[in-house]
């Protein structure tokens, strides 16, 4: 049997919808038992939030004041002594996961999978290298714990309903005094859905040309009730900020509806976006290879478009 | 501070488009241009600007590869690295054993800092930095966007999901740079010139006594499935409709 176990990634209070992405990833694994753990200053939201998760038959909490901010110096050595006992470790492969995990992979001397994208056996996952286009097969060892970050936009969220135990550990670890965290700026709140859960994205590229003309991606992005991305060169440029970029280096997306802006089409961005069920390209150059991968084509001056787009859905 | 040491990974230009082989042995590298890794410029980049604000006395370029990677190196000196070293390897290694030969280096150099790109675009693994941060037991700073050195101290802002996180660690440490850290210089003529003269070891791997087997193998490569090919829509309407029919706006 293998007992896998998830590192939870929240806010303090929130569940990320990505920890529930890798509990579908962690039951695709045959004879699969799925211990969530929430490492927390106070766990008691986020640990009810993953007993919740359908597929999640143990939750564990570690309550430390050490644990109100995510860091993974912090973090890992807790990781790696709750780790015994466990066959594998998972954590999504977000910006807290690919930071954590690769730390705990070191400590427990074990090579690390990132960014599975799909179960081909308890040991043996596919991920994507070369943005996404070559999708290699590993198998790691059995005799050792396997740790993997889990490519979100290949699972879909474990549903709401479940109802499993929730227990309280305590970890001997030394805890490291050599990080320490300053703050965070955090974009300000929105009603929009988040970038990397949302059904619907809308993303602007180097063609809005200015941050003042980015505003259309977000007017049109308010009318589909879409989230806003952003190719690379357009965050580069400073017409939108950085964690709304799109593709290999940024977030990988699989929405049901993704609106390419003004986005030529880079491999390192279409790689990003490959899993969205549709895709839609509006660019005036008929060549942009962001019409290889688009279900729907406009070829179109953009800022005559968007504006009639947002007006013919009334 | 005396001494940082920068990763430099020779890896497929960013421009190519790499063609998996028939046999799912792995991706066709004969006559493809390689480059340093974009994240390991940026990497350098930082090196180079801590050095030139007084803050560092030397910047050590290291790459793990073939003889060929000294082409890379050569580009890092010609950056303006002080020197390089070249662990030669014959065949790719995983992250961990990548890490465990930074980490010894890093040891054997007594380095103040390392500074890393956050991924290589070859395997896009983004490991090596926290490794070589747990292996060594110092602080990581991973996807570090902007870089203040206070002496024995420095703060990292931060890429994260959620915006922009900031950090304060102890040196020796290791950071990893993303993209927006800095945009790494040009290199000029008379620097390629001057690299050339500019010293470079060759250490073999074998004498570092690191494993090169953690276990990790690969059993097939394939190309990603492809997308159903698309239409071309004439107008708005057209494509407004067509959502519509599909039940998306």
């Amino acid at each position: 049997m293998s007992k896998i176990l998830i590192v939870a990634e929240h806010d303090g209070t929130t569940l990320n919808q990505a920890t529930a992405r890798a509990v579908t990833c962690a039951r695709q694994i045959p004879a699969a038992h799925v211990t969530v753990a929430v490492f927390a200053a106070d766990p008691a939201a986020v640990a009810a939030a993953a007993a919740a998760l359908v597929g999640v038959d143990a939750v564990v909490t570690v309550a430390h004041a050490a644990n109100a901010s995510p860091l993974a110096a912090t973090l890992a050595p807790q990781v790696v002594a709750l780790a015994s006992g466990y066959t594998h470790v998972f954590a999504a492969s977000t910006a807290f996961g690919k930071d954590l995990l690769p730390r705990v992979a070191a400590l427990l001397g074990v090579p690390q999978i990132s960014d599975a994208m799909a179960v081909v056996g308890a040991y043996s996952f596919k991920r994507p290298t070369y943005a996404g286009n070559a999708i290699v097969t590993l198998e790691a060892p059995a005799d050792r714990t396997l740790v993997a970050t889990v490519r979100s936009a290949s699972f879909e969220p474990a549903a709401q309903g479940g109802s499993a135990p929730i227990s309280a550990a305590t970890v001997t670890a030394d805890l490291p005094t050599h990080t320490r965290f300053v703050g965070l700026s955090a974009s300000p709140k929105s009603d929009r859905p988040d970038l990397a859960s949302a059904a619907k994205v809308v993303s602007g590229g180097r063609a809005l040309a200015s941050k003042e003309n980015f505003n259309i991606v977000y007017s049109l992005a308010g009318k589909m009730g879409a989230a806003v991305g952003a190719s690379r060169a357009a965050v580069d440029a400073g017409y939108a900020s950085n964690e709304l970029q799109v593709g290999q280096t940024g977030k990988i997306i699989a929405p049901d509806l993704y609106v390419a802006v003004g986005i030529s089409g880079a491999i390192q961005h279409l790689t990003g976006i490959k899993d969205a069920k549709t895709i839609v390209a509006i660019n005036k150059d008929p060549e942009a290879p962001i019409f290889e991968v688009a279900d729907f084509g406009l070829v179109a001056d953009l800022f005559v478009a968007v504006p009639e787009i947002e007006k013919a859905l009334g | 501070m005396r001494k940082i040491l920068v990763g430099v990974k020779r890896v497929v230009d960013y421009n190519v488009r790499v063609r998996v082989k028939p046999d799912g042995s792995g991706v066709a590298l004969e006559g493809v241009k390689m480059s340093v890794n974009p994240f390991d410029e940026i990497a350098l980049e930082e090196a180079l600007r801590i050095k030139e604000r007084g803050e560092a006395a030397e910047v050590v370029a290291v790459s793990i590869g073939p003889d060929d990677a000294q082409q890379q190196l050569r580009t890092a000196l010609a950056m303006g690295a002080d020197r390089a070293i070249l662990v030669k390897v014959t065949d790719a290694v995983d992250p961990l054993v990548a890490s465990r030969v930074l980490t010894e280096i890093a040891k054997k150099e007594n380095a103040d800092l390392v500074i890393l790109g956050k991924q290589a675009i070859d395997d896009d693994a983004a490991q090596t930095a926290p490794m070589v941060a747990a292996l060594w037991g110092r602080p990581q700073a991973t996807f570090a966007s902007k870089i203040e050195i206070n002496g024995a101290t420095a703060v990292v802002t931060r890429e994260v999901d959620a915006g922009l996180e900031t950090i304060e660690v102890d040196l020796p440490a290791v950071f990893s740079a993303d993209l927006r850290l800095n945009e790494p210089r040009y290199v000029k003529l008379p620097d390629i010139m001057k690299a050339k003269k500019k010293p470079l070891d060759v250490v073999e791997f074998a004498s570092l006594g690191v494993a090169a087997d953690v276990g990790l193998k690969t059993t097939f490569v394939e190309p990603p499935k492809p997308r159903a090919k698309g239409i071309v829509v004439k107008d708005v309407a057209e494509l407004v409709d067509a959502l519509k029919k599909k039940g998306l706006v």
